[in-house]
């Protein structure tokens, strides 16, 4: 065991982790901080994506220790302190882009990581984008159209609500 | 314009701000004080006989507070399964015992030998390695007919054969369909194969057991579909543990699919290993785990034949099919074969006669049991193909075919023993037609073709049978429960509802949607009802969420207590308007007097049945709420159209999905932002099915396709956004919303269109290719085109 310091959303956490600890399970076992989720254990579904340092990580490919002294984003630090959702949240919740929610957090957080790189992408763009994010609920339509949204572009051409 | 509240408005999904910012409550997520972990060591072989277990090794290292085997399971009840099928011959179906842990055989790979409970998970993981088990390895039964083959290996001792029940539907019919086959004049015959899924919810599935010493109440923490089935199948045929005495919590659940149903040996053992040790366990899967451990679904090999007279009329089905049940019985797993899919052979077709033949079939694979829309995908997809496959063979529009064959009077009673209430199958078509835009198809086929490239315009319909089930219905054919539900409607002083319901949400939205519906009926806003659900501490009792049947059953059960509650404060506000009870009228929150100016705001009725000073005590009880529970009078009957464009690259056997459409009539609809949401889910699985899911097993009985990496679930980029529409609505008769359910419609309707128009578009190339099996994977594809 040896402890591990980060900053997480902002603020100095620490705790101990053993050298096989994830990441993943350190944020959520060791720091309480369930919002990055599991889904799989081979680095597919993408549940758990958080950024590091800026960059989007899935955080079950990489050891707690690895990110000793890192500033890690995660989906509890998206919205603003009162609670307002961000732009990229809200657009989730007005175009129904979430059903169960489990692979949200990790939806979200890819998702910002394409829009700081390319603001205004094409529906090809983030479909491929989210070739690592698997989600079983909403068959990708509302997910996709509130990504699009949330870049400000007009959806309203897009069928269904 | 759109309404903005009540049914028929889509307000935003309340439940969102917590799954967005991090803040929702997974099952995971929840940690007990004290907690220990368990891992479970599974067999690694298909089929074995265990000699010895040795655990000395493995107990002695650090951490580790009990190593589980068979041995401590003596005593406990089994698994049990919640559906008998009776067989063709009036026999019951064979039945195997299914324990919590391997007694003397594993029976498939993933099978549980051994739990080892420890301070840690990573302890766990570590002293499982450590345990020695001596298996002798016996030959594993995998392909269905070859375990029905005489001398083929049993999977179970004890039962005479590995057929669980030969089924046939409806049995008195066959003469007369053999006879209708024998005077046909075109027969079209199909074979098929509906290919194994794995649901793979989000979510893996966990569980945690507590118990406290000083109470005697186990608590068990889990993710469900029905936590009050759970309750009841664990406390009364597993452990003994009356119902006052346990209770399930089935939080957040992240997805469902129908594999989140059942009742897990998990479940049981977390319960019974907490109790044992006196400190809470819990267990968390992996997606490996999962794989090898959650029910598997569909599996099954059918022949359908379709005869049709010298007018291209339908007169006669006849079906084939053996149907996997894996190595032990699921929850409901008999039924999916039978009395899911056989009485929906008749599809939205006025067929006569109608005969169905199922032989389940135990194999050393994992249980097979329902997923998203269960038995009715398996009888859509065989229809559905064969009606094209006729049509190509008589020269015929495909859709020309199915309208003129449609049901159009309703109710209908069709020859496999269902009733269809409501319909409009050509109203779903034209709706159809008008999203799907047929009449452009062709100039698009030849923009393809331009670039080399095949194009296949695929159609058909579906039915379904949902808002499951009519109790005194399914216990005639072998239900081992009944399928009502129930809701208990509370009221508190100042006027706000909470409303305590058996349903399970775990990404339908019912926190959004069931308020739209209650809130109108009183005309208050949806903000003053809340929506409680997944512990069965909380609702009386409740069959949970399946087969479609939340807003159809579960809704019913809200509406009947919150009428209940209206005659209620109905009687207090005619008190306190010194009138007539008769002459009350509630409108938009407020109780008046017919014809006069005198009114009462429900707020300070509601009030007044808490601070009763003022109040007919002599006639009513203070205290505001009320319990229904619903039983449906029959099945809802959601229909739909379904369209799909493919494009078929000739050199690599790709297929690319280019559009998909959906015109579906679900009756009444209350969130239409949600119905469409639950439309494009239900798509995208059933476009997974058709071009990339299988849950493959070589002859050993190893499953190849047991992780991410190898089972191919659809990606953002697999699929395009579609097109659906619900304007086509004939409501329910026989429930008060007039609603029919649109959970499975997505998955049952999506995939006959994917290879119709793959076929289609293959026929388009001159290739002579009448079927191929799901999943139409390049190399199949490019088989088929290169035979």
């Amino acid at each position: 065991m040896s402890q591990v310091t980060m900053t997480v959303n902002g603020k100095q956490m620490s705790g101990d982790a053993e050298g096989r600890t994830l990441l993943s399970q350190f944020l959520r076992e060791t720091l309480g901080l369930t919002g990055t989720h599991v889904g799989c254990d081979t680095s597919q579904c993408g549940a758990c994506v958080v950024h590091v340092d800026g960059v989007a990580v899935k955080s079950c490919t990489m050891l707690a220790m690895e990110a000793d002294g890192a500033d890690v984003s995660t989906i509890e630090g998206q919205a603003a302190a009162d609670g307002t959702l961000n732009a990229l949240q809200q657009a989730f919740q007005d175009h129904h882009g979430l059903q169960c929610g489990f692979c949200t957090p990790g939806m979200i957080m890819s998702a910002a990581d394409l829009l700081k790189a390319n603001p205004k992408p094409t529906e090809a763009e983030v479909r491929h984008h989210l070739e690592g994010n698997i989600c079983r609920c909403t068959g990708y339509h509302n997910i996709v159209k509130a990504i699009m949204a949330a870049s400000g572009q007009d959806v309203s051409s897009i069928a269904a609500e | 314009m759109p309404k903005d509240h009540g049914i028929g408005a889509s307000p935003k999904r309340r439940e969102d701000v917590r799954f967005l910012s991090g803040t929702g409550n997974y099952t995971d997520d929840i940690n007990v004080s004290g907690q220990a972990y368990v891992h479970f060591l599974r067999s690694d072989v298909a089929h074995g006989r265990i000699t010895s277990i040795n655990t000395e090794a493995a107990a002695a290292m650090p951490g580790v507070l009990k190593i589980f085997t068979g041995a401590d399971f003596e005593g406990v009840g089994g698994i049990p399964c919640g559906w008998q099928v009776t067989d063709r011959h009036g026999e019951p179906m064979q039945e195997p015992a299914h324990p919590v842990l391997a007694q003397g055989k594993v029976r498939y790979v993933g099978d549980q030998i051994a739990a080892v409970v420890a301070e840690t998970l990573e302890q766990a993981r570590d002293a499982a390695e450590a345990i020695e088990v001596d298996l002798e390895e016996l030959p594993a039964v995998v392909d269905m007919k070859a375990a029905l083959a005489d001398g083929a290996t049993k999977v179970h001792d004890d039962l005479t054969s590995n057929l669980c029940y030969d089924w046939g539907f409806v049995e008195e019919n066959k003469p007369a369909v053999d006879a209708a086959f024998e005077a046909a004049a075109h027969v079209t015959t199909l074979e098929l194969r509906n290919n194994r899924l794995v649901a793979n919810p989000m979510e893996p599935r966990v569980a945690i057991g507590d118990f406290n010493r000083g109470t005697g109440d186990s608590t068990l923490y889990t993710t469900s579909q029905n936590p009050h089935v759970i309750r009841l199948l664990m406390g009364a045929f597993v452990l003994g543990i009356p119902e006052h005495k346990l209770r399930v919590v089935a939080p957040d659940v992240g997805g469902g699919f129908g594999t989140k149903i059942f009742h897990y040996a998990e479940e049981a053992f977390c319960t019974f290993a907490a109790k044992a040790l006196n400190r809470a366990v819990k267990w968390t899967s992996t997606r490996s785990e999962a794989f090898i451990s959650d029910a598997h679904g569909r599996d099954h090999v059918t022949k359908i034949e379709l005869a049709l007279d010298a007018e291209n009329n339908f007169t006669a089905i006849r079906t084939d099919t053996h149907a996997n049940m894996g190595a032990y019985l699921s929850t409901f797993a008999p039924s999916v074969p039978t009395w899911l899919h056989g009485t929906l052979m008749a599809g939205n077709y006025k067929t006569p006669l109608i005969y169905v033949n199922v032989k389940a079939v135990f194999t050393n694979t994992v249980p097979v049991d329902a997923y998203r829309g269960a038995g009715r995908p398996e009888a859509t997809y065989q229809l559905e193909r064969v009606i094209d496959k006729a049509a190509r063979e008589l020269g015929v529009d495909p859709i020309a075919l199915r309208r003129q064959n449609f049901i159009t009077e309703f109710p209908y009673a069709t020859p496999v023993a269902v009733e269809y209430d409501t319909g409009d199958y050509h109203g779903t078509m034209d709706a159809l037609e008008k999203i799907a835009d047929f009449s452009g198809f062709e100039a698009r086929r030849k923009e393809s073709e331009a670039r080399g490239k095949l194009r296949g315009l695929g159609v058909n319909c579906y039915i379904e049978a949902c808002g499951i089930a009519p109790s005194n219905l399914v216990g005639q054919l072998g239900a081992r429960a009944g399928l009502y539900e129930s809701a208990t409607v509370r009221v508190n002083a100042t006027g706000g509802l909470v409303v305590m319901t058996g349903s399970h949400s775990h990404g339908q939205g019912h926190e959004t949607s069931f308020p739209q519906v209650i809130a109108e009926m009183i005309g208050i806003d949806e903000s003053m009802v809340e929506i409680e659900h997944g512990d069965t501490d909380k609702a009386p009792m409740g069959m949970g969420t399946y087969g479609s049947r939340s807003l159809a059953v579960g809704g019913s059960a809200m509406v009947r207590a919150t009428e209940k509650i209206i005659a209620k404060t109905k009687k207090i506000a005619a008190h306190l308007l010194e009138a007539a009870e008769a002459d009350i009228e509630l409108k938009d929150g407020t109780f008046s007097v017919a014809g006069t100016d005198k009114s009462v705001a429900w707020g300070d009725v509601t009030l007044a049945a808490y601070v009763p000073h003022n109040y007919p005590l002599e006639d009513i009880e203070p205290g505001l709420e009320e319990t229904a529970f619903y039983d449906p009078a029959n099945f809802t009957y959601p229909s739909g159209a379904y369209a799909c464009e493919v494009e078929v690259d000739p050199e690599t056997g790709k297929v690319t999905i280019e559009a998909f459409s959906a015109a579906d009539d679900f009756g009444n609809v209350v969130n239409p932002m949600i119905v469409d949401g639950q439309v494009h889910g239900g798509i995208g699985q059933g476009i997974g099915q058709a071009l990339l899911e299988n849950a493959a097993y070589d002859e050993n009985g190893q499953l190849l396709s047991a992780s991410y990496m190898d089972y191919a679930m659809p990606r953002a980029s697999d699929v395009p956004f579609y097109s659906v529409d619900h304007s086509s609505q004939t409501p329910c008769t026989h429930n008060p919303l007039g609603v029919k359910g649109c959970g499975e419609a997505g998955a049952i309707g999506s995939p006959p269109a994917v290879v119709n128009a793959v076929v289609d578009a293959l026929q388009s190339g001159g290739h002579k290719v009448d079927h191929v099996d799901m999943p139409v994977s390049p190399s199949r594809v490019w088989a088929a085109m290169n035979a």
